[in-house]
């Protein structure tokens, strides 16, 4: 059995609509599962609470063309988290920019699927990351650039929260804010965890949506793992237009959402799933599929 | 050089109506005429080093060429990553240009002497590093950086320089080397705006009857390795000169070319020597403290000449 024929076995004759949100959604989480299986590879939590809000950007709300990924009216996403870059990896596959069937050289030797994610070579990745607080700056002049040219394509960032904690996102937070960058909209992965414990044992980034209000953003608090609830949130976005401001988008999440004893442990930022563990979450993914 | 770069600038500027200059808050006597000229194609991204870079990559991103600029260490070491990963991996047209190569700001302190910036950026692969010496060497440079592919480094060094070229730098080509004096005892090399000072030691050792041949290396990354192996079949004793630590710099190129070529000729570095300035003062003072200046220049390089010669004799 192939990779693509073993990840997308759940369908059976079903035919597999990557246009609908929550199909791609489950993909991305069974291909985030099957990757890091084959690699033993991290970030499987990472991956799962950022599946919803990949698969909806990459269902509709993006302005994308697998079959001309450089189109220069192109929206821009940049995964700023870049360890979960499976998850983008998976969305772009699933959605035709490169083969399914290259997902399972996640990590290997000689991959150009770099474990953060790497646009060298790979159709659809807007920019490379792995660094944290490195997404947000570029976006941030990425949009400057299009508010320059008078473009209409937008700048999305998708940001974890743990990566708040690195100083160089919030003096691109002032940048946007300044330069009234209302054609970027930031996406915070707000898990509340980050690698070894949660954000608030960490570095406390509570009241959250309040630092970035004072910093001049629009805010908008939403169930990251809500479907519907994020295309509303993403349509207030982008009609945020023409306000002189930039939006973010904090979506509250759960790490490792979709597999129960994945869900909230900080184990499963760096573990890998094997054996049994890795069994008994193809099993809970599989009861879920759309 | 300041007055220099900022004039071949805003000459490129009205020619590319997209060229754009991103400042870290820096350069009130210096960019004025730019940001007057040419608002639309200037930022002021704050004291924000490492977003000014990953800004400026965005900004380059959307088909432009950007120039990042600020003083000292501030648009290299604080941002160097960004400068990595952002810029240079993903092939983006972004020029850093840093103003205080050395010890330009030398009253200051350590934080402000730029010593280990070009050894740092000349390990970044794909980027071009132009060290120029004088004024005219940075008006050569300006056109030519900006029509170079990918990112660029480059170190200036105050206001006010006097240029050491006679003649404007006509027709410069990347990277190639300018004798100043032609000699015949020995090759003293420069790089950056230290140049003033192996010029003045070179006509003090004509004084001691010594004949030194002075190059400037306006680029030490690539180097001009003709006029190396050139200058290693010529001379028995290489000097090379920076103001800027003798590890990994334009010391540490010249070696790396010369070693490989297999020459036997001896190869000397003047600079500072694997330490921080501890001690503040003038340009020239500093210089001096650090066994730079032309004074040291010459003395070393006698020393140097009348010493025995190891290992080929």
């Amino acid at each position: 059995m192939t990779y693509t024929e073993k990840t997308h076995a759940a369908f059976g004759d079903h035919p597999i609509d990557t246009a609908d949100p929550r199909v791609l959604a489950w993909l991305i989480r069974r291909h985030g599962l099957e990757m890091t299986h084959i690699s033993r590879g991290s970030h499987i939590g990472a991956i799962f609470s950022v599946a919803e809000v990949t698969a909806v950007l990459y269902s509709g709300v993006l302005r994308v063309n697998p079959a001309d990924p450089a189109w220069p009216e192109r929206d821009r996403l940049i995964l700023s988290k870049g360890h979960a870059g499976a998850a983008v990896y998976a969305a772009l596959a699933e959605r035709g920019f490169f083969p399914v069937e290259e997902l399972s050289s996640h990590y290997a030797n000689g991959s150009r699927l770099s474990g953060h994610v790497s646009h060298k070579g790979v159709p659809g990745v807007e920019f490379s990351t792995g660094s944290l607080g490195h997404g947000l700056p570029v976006a941030a002049g990425m949009a400057l650039g299009g508010m320059k040219d008078k473009a209409d394509w937008r700048v999305y960032c998708v940001l974890g929260d743990g990566e708040c904690d690195e100083g160089s996102v919030w003096e691109a937070a002032l940048q946007a804010h300044q330069y009234q960058l209302d054609n970027l909209i930031a996406i915070v992965d707000h898990n509340r965890m980050q690698s070894l414990d949660f954000c608030e044992n960490t570095l406390a980034l509570e009241p959250f949506g309040d630092k970035w209000r004072a910093f001049g953003w629009h805010v908008i608090d939403v169930d990251g793992h809500d479907v519907d609830a994020l295309q509303t949130a993403f349509a207030q976005a982008k009609a945020n237009r023409g306000t002189g401001k930039p939006t973010v988008i904090l979506a509250h999440t759960t790490k490792g959402k979709g597999v129960s004893f994945m869900e909230n442990d900080i184990l499963w930022h760096y573990r890998t799933p094997q054996g049994d563990e890795y069994e008994a979450a193809l099993v809970e993914l599989e009861a879920q599929r759309p | 050089m300041r007055d220099a770069f900022t004039r071949a600038l805003m000459r490129e500027a009205a020619r590319d109506p997209r060229l754009t200059l991103v400042t870290g808050d820096l350069g009130f006597g210096v960019l004025r005429p730019f940001w007057e000229t040419y608002p639309e194609q200037f930022v002021n991204a704050g004291i924000a080093e490492q977003s000014m870079t990953g800004l400026a990559a965005g900004l380059a991103a959307t088909g432009r060429t950007v120039l990042t600029y600020s003083i000292g260490n501030f648009p290299t070491l604080r941002c160097i990553e960004q400068i990595r990963n952002d810029c240079a991996y993903h092939d983006l047209n972004v020029k850093v240009v840093c103003v205080g190569g050395g010890f330009v700001y030398g009253s200051l302190g350590m934080s402000h002497h730029a010593t280990e910036d070009m050894a740092v950026l000349r390990a970044l692969p794909g980027v071009t590093v132009f060290t120029p010496g004088d004024p005219a060497e940075v008006e050569a440079i300006v056109p030519v950086m900006l029509r170079t592919p990918g990112v660029c480094y480059l170190r200036l060094g105050r206001g006010g320089e006097p240029t050491v070229h006679e003649r404007p730098v006509k027709d410069w080509r990347l990277p190639q080397a300018q004798t100043l004096r032609e000699g015949t005892d020995v090759a003293i090399l420069s790089a950056g705006g230290i140049l003033t000072q192996t010029f003045s030691a070179a006509k003090m050792l004509a004084q001691k009857g010594v004949s030194a041949e002075v190059v400037s290396f306006p680029c030490i990354k690539p180097i001009d390795t003709d006029k190396l192996t050139e200058l290693a079949q010529r001379f028995r004793h290489i000097v090379t000169v920076e103001e800027h630590s003798i590890v990994g710099g334009f010391g540490g190129a010249v070696c790396e070319v010369l070693a490989e070529h297999g020459s036997a000729c001896r190869v000397h570095r003047i600079g500072m020597e694997d330490v921080y300035s501890s001690i503040v003062g003038t340009q020239q003072y500093l210089r001096g403290a650090y066994q730079m200046d032309d004074n040291a220049i010459c003395n070393r390089t006698l020393e140097w000449l009348r010493a025995p010669h190891k290992g080929t004799e």
